[in-house]
């Protein structure tokens, strides 16, 4: 029972972050409490297909978070945040088609397998620097697929044939459908790393880390080890957008190559760019802009949706170019001083 | 508002004038159909990199507008809805569910791609919904003990392979085999036929090597393969590197058996590119008509086909065979559809998708007919040989049955 | 050793391609000091037009100076029209409007000129294979032209006042305006510029790999790839960076790791490369003050 009545706190996080450190106790707690109604809204008033698009919804603004957070307020541009997203699915599907694990146990193993692997690839990043890295890491997730098929691994990873799960079962004692499970994992698990990402970002290290992006000279005067923080900074970052891949894997109940080509890394990167960089608020309309979007260019030209895709992406960062969230910011300020005038 | 009305009107009236009520009920019942309209949904990659396949649905929109012309089927017209997924798994899940859920379609027809049929694979049989003719080639969808509600269209390529590597046993018994494949599911098909028929000589006999579809070049690869001294070359890659190979092989001296996919064979868009001269004595097996080939330029089906393209796709690319094989695939889908009368539960159509009689379709080669039984999904299975003569492709050999190799 | 030598050639042969699209993005880099991610698809699409104007009858040369012309104009109306608004707002901004462009010009070349291969014609033919067929007459033309093309950019980047001046736009547009540099008109020019040697890459390219909409797509990687190993800001060292990645790929594909990893070692080598010297191996270090 209590982690039934403990969910809905971790739901909150995601829209907490608009609080600002000096808003009164009372309203911090309505913003939670409209949070919390935000966030399971969507159960009841969402058919299944709805309520999966959200799922998949959250997971990509989980995986853009994840992005932003050595993109965005570390400075490194990576173009192959989709290496991560696949490394993520493919620890939870392995575990899970081979080894039977349930769903819940293979979330450490893959947050720790992406956290090393985003610390290992983060070493070689410290010495490249803005193009020669973005298309360093762009080179990374072109290989991904590559590796996935090869030979010595197919035997994991199933090779071009990709591995089925099957997601988890909601538990007897909640009377909700597969599809409103799987909505509350995912919609829980996002809650608590947006609210741990926001945690670490107003803090301490998040200072520092923009620090290193925007002073790298004087963030080194004054004490900080930058290498130390730019490494940790990519292992972090990968951990949440692999757990986002493994989120993705159980939603999808199938992962394949094909899944993780060079698309979604810049899928992610839109996501990143439309939502407004090194934003947490921003990350979530970033996963709303990459999976409503395409549907959007879709029903204007059956004909080449791609390139209505395209239009509406230049679009909106000529009217919004720091994104969603620079727009929402620019707002706030204008009410705040239309508030005190 | 108006035409609603129409349609209304003349639903109705067709109801009157049959008097056919009691039929009409299941009818009625059924997902995906109204009294006026059966609603079909497919997935395509409509923008990405492999946008070429697009104009498949293209085609039957277009085919599926014509026979609505022609008073649609059991009294009803057909609306088709094609989905983007732009050849990414997840989205194929996205879409389907939107037309399972959303749309209500009856079934799904002909949706593009292996890795994209897989991730729905399960879904459509949970849900049993039917999950016809799909556009792909690999061998998995005749499945109909596990997967009751999913059959494929086209013969397989590991058919294909097969079909290869039992003529090289026939012909050339001691032949040393070089096999370039695309590596991905479609490739790999070419890897696990030639395995099939080779069994424990496959190591022996065989040196592989391998190309990304989006690979510039493949040189080096021939260059390999040429290097072991392979007097049999046998290719699964896509038409734009089918044409490199050709004229590159012929270049470099090298005169192999070369075996080339039938996906990679049209007159117009491979051979004619790597220089017609250069590709004589390239062997493949295939089940369409090439409509670039000169030897079908007055053919009866063929200008059936033509017709129809400058009817309803006057911008299509005639040249384009993804036009030919969405025709085939097209009418078979519309034959099951008037075998199933006025029942279009999704039981029926699955049933009569299932227990299809062998049909001759007009851009098929003569005497290949596509068919299914309850206890055999593989709807086309037959092949036969043929050779590119510099001009056009001259079938050799009998009709070859997939399931007899 | 035969077969050692014969990978080499084709490599070589392969690289050819990639230092002529290599070459196009130190083009551009040089003048706008952005890395064109659509640099392909406009290549692609100017390729096309002048497949359409050869179809349509235009003699060869003709077309091929006509093409250079258009891809100049639809290179500056994009600096104009798309690059202009955004060009205050911060840099990763500008990824994002090179993704849309990606998407738009990728998605309606198919659209305006169909999926299938085709054809495009070669002004160097010969009547026998050279070189045991593995090089054509046309790679050694694409090269030749690679290098002329090459040999005015740097005299143009060098020695012109117009050059000049873009550079100075390029790398410090404040500065530059401050000794009466017209920016905008040098950036749109630059991505003019940038788009001509990006058709003239393009049309030396399509008659190898055959014109298909996607054509651009792998061999845009190698030539990053090159660019880097060369050195961004160098058009010489991109040159030699595009044959090197040519002939490393052959060589991990045939004798290191087997083909399905050739892409997955040629990068890695590449990476080491830049570990060891990060500005590329002909790059100029730039150090920056505080």
């Amino acid at each position: 029972m209590s982690s039934a009545t403990g969910l809905p706190e971790g739901v909150a996080a995601a829209p907490v972050p608009v609080a600002e450190a000096g808003t009164p106790a009372w309203q911090r707690l309505l913003l939670v409490a409209g949070g919390v109604i935000l966030a399971l809204a969507p159960l009841w008033l969402l058919e299944s297909f709805h309520l999966f698009q959200l799922t998949m919804a959250v997971i990509m603004a989980l995986a853009v978070l994840g992005l932003n957070i050595v993109t965005g307020y570390n400075g490194q541009i990576s173009l192959g945040h989709g290496a991560f997203f696949a490394v993520g699915a493919y620890c939870t599907a392995i575990l899970m088609s081979h080894f039977d694990w349930s769903f819940w146990w293979t979330l450490p193993v893959s947050a720790a397998v992406c956290a090393t692997v985003g610390f290992g690839i983060g070493f070689p990043a410290l010495r490249l620097a803005g193009h020669y890295l973005a298309l360093t890491t762009f080179a990374l997730a072109v290989a991904v697929p590559q590796l996935l098929k090869h030979k010595a691994v197919e035997d994991w990873t199933g090779g071009v044939q990709g591995l089925f799960l099957v997601k988890p079962d909601p538990p007897a004692f909640l009377p909700v459908t597969p599809d409103q499970w799987i909505y509350l994992v995912v919609v829980s698990i996002a809650a608590v790393l947006f609210f741990l990402t926001w945690n670490l970002i107003r803090g301490r290290i998040g200072r520092a880390l923009m620090a290193t992006r925007d002073h790298p000279t004087a963030a080194e005067a004054m004490g900080m080890d930058i290498a130390s923080l730019k490494t940790k900074a990519f292992a972090v970052s990968a951990l949440v957008t692999g757990i986002a891949g493994s989120l993705s894997a159980v939603a999808i109940e199938f992962v394949a190559p094909d899944s993780f080509t060079i698309f979604v890394s810049i899928t992610l990167f839109v996501g990143m760019v439309a939502g407004g960089v090194a934003s947490i608020l921003g990350s979530l309309f970033g996963g709303l802009f990459v999976l409503f979007v395409p549907n959007i260019a879709e029903s204007i030209s059956k004909a080449a949706p791609g390139v209505i895709y395209g239009i509406i992406l230049i679009g909106l960062l000529f009217v919004m170019p720091d994104g969603f969230a620079g727009l929402l910011r620019r707002l706030t300020a204008r009410l705040r001083r239309g508030g005190t005038s | 508002m108006n035409t609603t009305r129409r349609s209304l009107l003349l639903g109705a009236g067709a109801g009157a004038a049959t008097l056919a009520l009691p039929n009409l009920a299941p009818a009625q019942e059924a997902p995906g159909v109204t009294a006026n309209e059966i609603r079909i949904g497919s997935t395509n990659a409509l923008s990405g990199p492999v946008s070429s396949y697009s104009v498949i649905s293209r085609s039957h929109e277009a085919l599926f507008k014509r026979l609505n012309e022609q008073g649609g089927v059991g009294g009803k017209r057909v609306n088709f809805i094609v989905y983007d997924d732009g050849y990414q798994p997840p989205r194929t899940l996205e879409q389907t569910r939107r037309l399972v859920e959303q749309d209500r379609v009856a079934f799904c027809f002909n949706q593009l791609g292996t890795p994209t049929n897989s991730a729905i694979h399960r879904y459509m049989n949970q849900r049993k919904v039917p999950h016809l003719f799909l556009a792909t080639g690999a061998d998995k969808w005749a499945n109909p003990r596990e997967f009751p509600w999913t059959i494929g269209f086209q013969p397989s390529y590991r058919v294909e392979a097969q079909i290869y590597a039992r003529y090289i046993l026939d012909q050339k018994p001691n032949a040393k085999i070089g096999l370039l494949y695309q590596n991905d599911d479609f490739g790999k098909d070419y890897l696990n036929g030639v395995r099939d028929v080779l069994g424990a000589r496959f190591d022996a006999m065989v040196k592989t090597a391998t190309n990304e579809a989006t690979d510039p070049t493949i040189d080096s690869q021939i260059v390999q393969l040429q290097g072991t001294g392979a007097d049999v070359l046998i290719c699964g890659i896509v038409p734009r590197h089918a044409a490199q190979a050709i004229r590159r092989v012929h270049d470099m001296g090298w005169r192999p058996m070369f075996f080339m996919t039938n996906v990679s064979i049209s007159a117009s868009v491979v051979m004619t590119p790597a220089g017609p001269e250069k590709g004589v004595g390239v062997i493949t097996s295939d089940f369409r008509k090439d409509q670039s080939d000169p030897a079908w330029a007055n053919d009866a089906g063929m200008n059936e086909w033509r017709g129809f393209m400058r009817q309803y796709l006057p911008e299509g690319d005639q040249n384009d065979n993804n036009y030919t094989y969405a025709y085939a695939a097209g009418l078979t889908m519309i034959q099951v559809l008037r075998n199933c009368g006025t029942d279009f539960t999704r039981e029926n159509v699955m049933k009569q998708a299932t227990s299809l009689a062998p049909l001759e379709l007009p851009t098929l080669l003569p005497g290949i007919r596509v068919q299914s039984q309850p206890t055999n999904y593989n709807v086309g299975r037959q092949m036969q040989l043929q050779r590119w003569n510099g001009r056009s492709w001259e079938r050799f050999g009998n009709i070859i049955e997939g399931a007899s190799v | 050793m035969d077969g050692l030598a014969h990978q080499i050639i084709a490599g070589i042969a392969t690289g050819g391609i990639y230092a002529s699209v290599a070459l196009a993005l130190v083009m551009i880099y040089q003048a706008t000091h952005h890395i064109n991610f659509a640099q392909g698809e406009m290549a692609t699409l100017s390729t096309f037009i002048a497949w359409y104007l050869v179809t349509e009858g235009v003699p060869y040369w003709l077309a091929f100076f006509a093409t250079i012309g258009i891809s100049f104009v639809i290179g500056a109306l994009i600096e104009r029209i798309l690059l202009r608004p955004v060009q205050n707002a911060p840099p990763l901004t500008h990824v994002g409007v090179f993704i849309g462009l990606l998407l738009i010009i990728g998605n309606a070349t198919g659209w305006i000129f169909g999926y299938t291969t085709k054809v495009f014609p070669t002004p160097f033919v010969s009547d026998r294979p050279l070189m045991g067929g593995l090089v054509s007459a046309h790679e050694l033309g694409t090269t030749a032209v690679t290098l002329v093309v090459l040999m005015l950019i740097f005299v143009f980047f060098r020695y012109t006042k117009l050059g000049l001046g873009m550079r100075a736009a390029a790398y410090n547009p404040r500065s530059a305006r401050l000794v009466g540099i017209n920016v905008g008109m040098m950036l749109a020019l630059g991505w003019g510029l940038a788009a001509a040697v990006g058709a003239i890459a393009g049309m030396m390219v399509a008659p190898v790999v055959f014109l298909d909409p996607t054509m651009m797509l792998g061999i845009l990687l190698y030539a990053f790839a090159g660019a880097l190993l060369g050195g961004i800001d160098n058009p010489g060292g991109a040159v030699l960076g595009g044959f090197a990645v040519g002939v490393l790929e052959n060589l991990a594909g045939a004798y290191v790791v087997g083909t399905e990893l050739k892409l997955t070692v040629a990068l890695i080598i590449i990476i080491s490369v830049l570990l060891v010297r990060p500005a590329g191996l002909f790059g100029r270090v730039v150090l920056s003050r505080v």
